[in-house]
């Protein structure tokens, strides 16, 4: 698999632009170095405490998600492509999110299947006829990207709801500057640190107009027991709120308050990275200890912002996804930037003939799963596993979509043996109020560890890597064209 | 500032504190039990040790006998002792891993690495004779965050809640360790033996040397509870961490637009009381009565923050 894919850094004759002084630092590093520099992150990465809490599975509760020292870089020009994409993708899905909680024009112009929403546990009928500030949903999304070629990349997932991993972007940066001040000062690398004071602005934004220039923003977490409990911490830190748990806050007549030692402190905007179900008791769980009772009924009255918004989950359904390129033509009536994975609904019938005949071929995934749980690979799953799939899908054919199996592109990568090429993937971060949509140049690149695998997630031994976009990219050759410039009037000698 | 914000950061400052606190007595009775036998005569260093810590009637519920070994082991590891080194630095860190943005950068690496280190401990690690190695490294742990506070830490509310929980636990520790040894400082016996236990009680709050600074002379009882009670240049005496309590309290007060309550008044009443006191007539009326209604007040003032600010 990772022998057909594409080598995003290339080498000898093809070997690409922009990884041009990354070749030439691995050239001349010899390994051991390398390994130390590893070991170097990982002690740097424990001390910080950036750590990925995962409880219950036994083994170290304070897990570190491998860092990878060899960045991952973005030409200029592709990232300009991405990010115009990526800005087309996410207008177009809050404008999806207006529209089904509003008017639903969408489906009554036939290009989405009523049932599809309706029926779809996402959906949130409390959000109906209520129309956030701004009219904005999903503030922060982070869209998962995979390439397959020079020119191809594919939106494999959108994350509409609380994506999170935005802390290793800014953490692994900061460790390659600690580690790599040399190899990072011959590029010129595009800065990704403004991100948590455009996150503040995001907040800010999409605070009632009553809360007035300076509304009170928070971050409510499920505690200190979420696997992303460090993440959200770290994005209080730098932008200097609270970072909150539910008994932290109550609700009167209405109105929400955080408990302070000076009293109650009224909050404007909440940046929950808690899921809908756990939101508030009386609205959704009745069974949830996370959330603030009434706190659905102060959004509702237009009291607080919650970013993202409940109900954004119907926008990053995987039996939504298919449909994301008709609604940039629906909402935007511009064609799309970014492709979508070809995918097959199982719920039509032609698509399931399709899948169960060629399942060995294909990536069959849970229309509502996460986290790479509940998937199938097919190339690499075994006859019974294959046959038990199938046996499922024709069981609850609606439960499932599928996909081809992509050769995701590889970068080098350092492991136990030396340098590797591992598949990738790329998150980006996209920040929307009504007015802007910012995104820092770059975002979270994943990378399978293991030879082979194409499975990148973090719960399932990924690992990251710094993703650097270029700000200006390298004209090709023009270094050792100037070298032959220097020979030919004399003067390499001197030098 | 966040009321449970404000509870783990005063926890922090009284875990780390407790820690330090815990290896400062254990040193001491480390260095008694190291010196003649007669000076050690009662074999009753470790124990006064476990009343300081106030942990006596949880080590008899283990142990029937008072050894060193055993005393050591329930001082820095039993994870069912919560006054134990390593179990403190445990909620000390939990309490930090809380409140991670209330936290400098600086004082978030000294504890983490402080227990990183902790975490991998085994008793080989600090029974015999590491023992005076680990209980330094202990002590250097704590000064480290505490100077990281101190040299990082915003002056707001996050600052004046750690160094409330801190300046509250040395009042209490300082208290507890006279306590243990009031007997002592109340008898008139001059010998050699109370000469090492003087010394040791100083020692014990690092104040050997501030003592002859103090007094320029030799060591006695009366001087001694003197500059751990009353002297309010000592760091470590009552007089100077109410001074403290009492400052960080009007501290919060200001933040608060002069917010005022139960607290402020009680941490002025013993303010005031060890600034007027003699220590003649303290000596007088009976010490151990007067430091047993100073560890009285201390839980009491711990209560009155509590439901001041965070459990109203």
């Amino acid at each position: 698999m990772t022998g057909q894919a594409f080598d995003e850094m290339g080498s000898g004759e093809s070997l690409r632009a922009a990884y041009a002084a990354i070749a030439d630092w691995l050239r001349q590093t010899p390994q051991a170095d390398l390994m130390a520099k590893r070991a170097e992150a990982e002690v740097l990465f424990r001390r910080v405490g950036i750590t990925f809490a995962v409880y219950g599975e036994g083994g170290d509760p304070e897990r570190l998600i491998p860092f990878d020292i060899i960045p991952r870089i973005l030409a200029r020009a592709e990232w300009e492509g991405l990010s115009a994409g990526l800005t087309q993708r996410v207008r177009a899905l809050n404008a999806f999110l207006g529209d089904v909680y509003g008017k639903q024009d969408i489906i009554r112009a036939d290009k989405i299947p009523a049932h599809l929403i309706q029926g779809n546990d996402q959906f949130r009928p409390e959000m109906q006829g209520f129309s956030p500030p701004g009219g904005i949903y999903t503030h922060i999304a982070g869209i998962d990207l995979v390439r397959t070629a020079p020119d191809q990349f594919y939106v494999l997932e959108d994350n509409a709801r609380t994506p999170s991993g935005v802390s290793y972007m800014l953490e692994n940066r900061e460790a390659m500057l600690r580690l790599f001040p040399r190899l990072l000062a011959r590029h010129r690398i595009a800065p990704v640190n403004r991100y948590p004071e455009d996150l503040l602005t995001t907040l800010m934004a999409a605070a009632p107009e009553r809360a007035g220039p300076n509304p009170t923003v928070v971050i409510l977490t499920p505690g200190a027991f979420n696997s992303a409990y460090y993440e959200h911490c770290f994005l209080a830190d730098e932008m200097g709120v609270e970072v909150l748990e539910g008994p932290d806050l109550f609700v009167e007549d209405k109105i929400v308050y955080m408990r302070t030692t000076a009293g109650k402190k009224r909050v404007d905007v909440i940046y929950r990275r808690i899921d809908d179900d756990y939101l508030d008791p009386e609205a959704f769980r009745a069974d949830s200890m996370l959330g603030v009772p009434g706190l659905i009924s102060a959004y509702r009255a237009g009291n607080v912002a919650l970013c993202n918004a409940p109900g954004c989950g119907i926008a990053d359904d995987k039996a939504i996804y298919p449909y994301v390129p008709e609604m940039i033509r629906f909402y935007l009536g511009e064609e799309p930037i970014l492709a979508n994975v070809p995918t097959l609904l199982c719920e039509r019938e032609a698509d399931r003939k399709e899948v169960l005949a060629n399942i060995h071929k294909l990536v069959v995934k849970l229309a509502q799963g996460s986290g790479g749980y509940g998937m199938l690979i097919g190339p690499h799953a075994t006859k019974a596993e294959c046959e038990e799939f199938a046996a499922r899908i024709r069981a609850r054919p609606q439960d499932y979509i599928a996909q081809p199996t992509l050769a995701l592109s590889t970068v080098p990568t350092l492991v136990d043996q030396g340098i590797a090429p591992r598949h990738v993937d790329l998150r980006p971060f996209v920040l929307s109020t009504k007015d802007a949509v910012r995104i820092v140049p770059g975002g979270l690149t994943r990378v399978a560890l293991r030879e082979g695998s194409l499975v990148v997630n973090s719960s399932q031994g990924g690992g990251t890597k710094d993703t650097w976009v270029l700000e200006a990219d390298p004209a090709p050759q023009s270094q050792s064209q100037s070298q032959s410039q220097w020979q030919s009037s004399g003067s390499a000698g001197a030098c | 500032m966040l009321s449970r914000t404000a509870d783990s950061l005063f926890w922090l400052g009284r875990y780390t504190e407790r820690a330090a606190n815990v290896a400062r007595g254990l040193a001491v009775a480390s260095r008694m039990a190291g010196l003649t036998a007669e000076l050690n005569a009662e074999g009753d260093e470790w124990r006064s040790l476990l009343v300081a810590a106030g942990c006596e009637p949880a080590f008899f519920e283990k142990y029937d006998v008072v050894t060193q070994e055993a005393v050591i082991d329930f001082l820095v590891r039993d994870p069912d002792n919560p006054s134990g080194i390593i179990p403190c630095f445990a909620a000390a860190r939990h309490n930090a891993r809380t409140v991670r943005t209330a936290l400098t950068v600086d004082m978030w690496s000294a504890m983490s690495d402080s227990w990183n280190h902790l975490r991998q401990i085994e008793p080989g690690d600090f029974q015999g004779e590491k023992l005076p190695g680990f209980l330094e490294w202990v002590r250097e742990r704590v000064l480290l965050f505490n100077g990281a506070a101190m040299d990082t830490m915003l002056r707001g509310e996050a600052w004046l809640f750690v160094q409330l929980g801190t300046s509250l636990e040395r009042a209490d520790n300082t208290a507890r360790l006279l306590d243990v040894k009031h007997e002592l400082l109340e008898s008139e016996a001059d010998n050699t033996v109370a000469h090492g236990q003087w010394q040791a009680v100083l020692q014990s709050v690092s104040a050997l040397r501030a003592y002859h600074w103090v007094f320029r002379d030799r060591l006695s009882p009366a001087r001694i509870a003197e500059l751990l009670i009353l002297r309010p240049e000592l760091p470590r005496s009552l007089a100077a961490c109410y001074n403290r309590v009492c400052e960080v309290l009007d501290g919060i007060a200001m933040e608060q637009g002069g917010r005022r309550g139960d607290p402020h008044r009680m941490a002025g009443d013993i303010q005031a009381r060890l600034k007027l006191s003699r220590i003649e007539d303290i000596m007088a009326s009976g010490l151990h009565e007067y430091l047993t209604g100073m560890i009285v007040s201390a839980a009491e003032l711990g209560q009155a923050v509590e439901s001041f600010y965070i459990r109203p």
